[in-house]
């Protein structure tokens, strides 16, 4: 398991129903390519996040696959449909099985 | 400064690579292109990459892109060891659909992002970014 992975998420606390609100992500990983040696001229095998998910209510925003070439501590941006209030469900899957999740409340008002 | 035999044929040598590798590397991405369209037909237009057009650091470049109707988009790195970068699959609850994220980059390349639409076709963007250090460590 790679060490010190902290997902964190900006997203609007209220939202008016059926508002566009845009999303913040960004999880600390190191995201190791597979294509760095270290000292010895050995590869360091590749490590990272290979899928990124969102869902709200159980209804997919967005689904991320992701590959080597995405930098370490991924981020990414983009814009949900709020319809109703409920909770917004943020997973990454790294390679090595470890998934993780962040929760946020979207109160609509 | 003069040039020996030697230093010719190396020169020689070096040129024939620097002209191979980058279309080895062509080549992966167009089958990545054609493993993501089954072959169909790319239109220009209908989808929007933003990227700088030098970055400094390869390891960070910020690209974001944008397609009205659009159920998938794939980014790829031509001239990366691997021209995969991501694939952005947008739900029933997607706003504008759009997405942002940072990239590695090995070197100056095209970035070229590839949208589905929802009617089936397909749609294609690209754009040159001139990277002054690689981020693949090496």
């Amino acid at each position: 398991m790679a060490e010190g992975v902290k997902p964190r998420v900006k997203a609007p606390k209220s939202a008016s129903a059926g508002e566009a609100v845009t999303i913040k992500t960004l999880i600390s990983h190191q995201m190791e390519s597979g294509q760095r040696k270290n000292k010895d001229g050995s590869v360091i095998p590749r490590s990272i996040i290979n899928r990124f998910t969102c869902e709200f209510n159980g209804k997919p925003v967005i689904e991320v696959a992701m590959e080597a070439a995405i930098s370490t501590n991924p981020y990414f941006e983009f814009e949900a449909v709020i319809p109703e209030a409920g909770d917004m469900v943020f997973t990454w899957y790294d390679d090595d099985g470890s998934v993780y999740t962040e929760t946020k409340s979207i109160a609509v008002g | 400064m003069q040039f020996s035999r030697r230093d010719t044929l190396a020169l020689g040598l070096g040129a024939a690579a620097m002209t191979v590798l980058p279309f080895r590397a062509l080549a992966a991405a167009d089958d990545a292109i054609a493993a993501f369209t089954g072959g169909a037909d790319l239109a220009e237009g209908g989808v929007t990459l933003t990227a700088p057009e030098i970055a400094e650091n390869g390891n960070t470049v910020p690209i974001s892109v944008e397609s009205e109707g659009a159920v998938e988009i794939m980014v790829l790195a031509t001239g990366n060891p691997t021209p995969g970068v991501a694939t952005f699959k947008f739900g029933e609850l997607a706003g504008a659909h759009s997405a942002s994220t940072r990239i590695r980059l090995a070197g100056t390349q095209d970035v070229v992002a590839i949208a589905k639409l929802a009617d089936g076709s397909f749609a294609k963007a690209s754009s040159t970014v001139k990277v002054t250090i690689g981020g693949c460590g090496g």
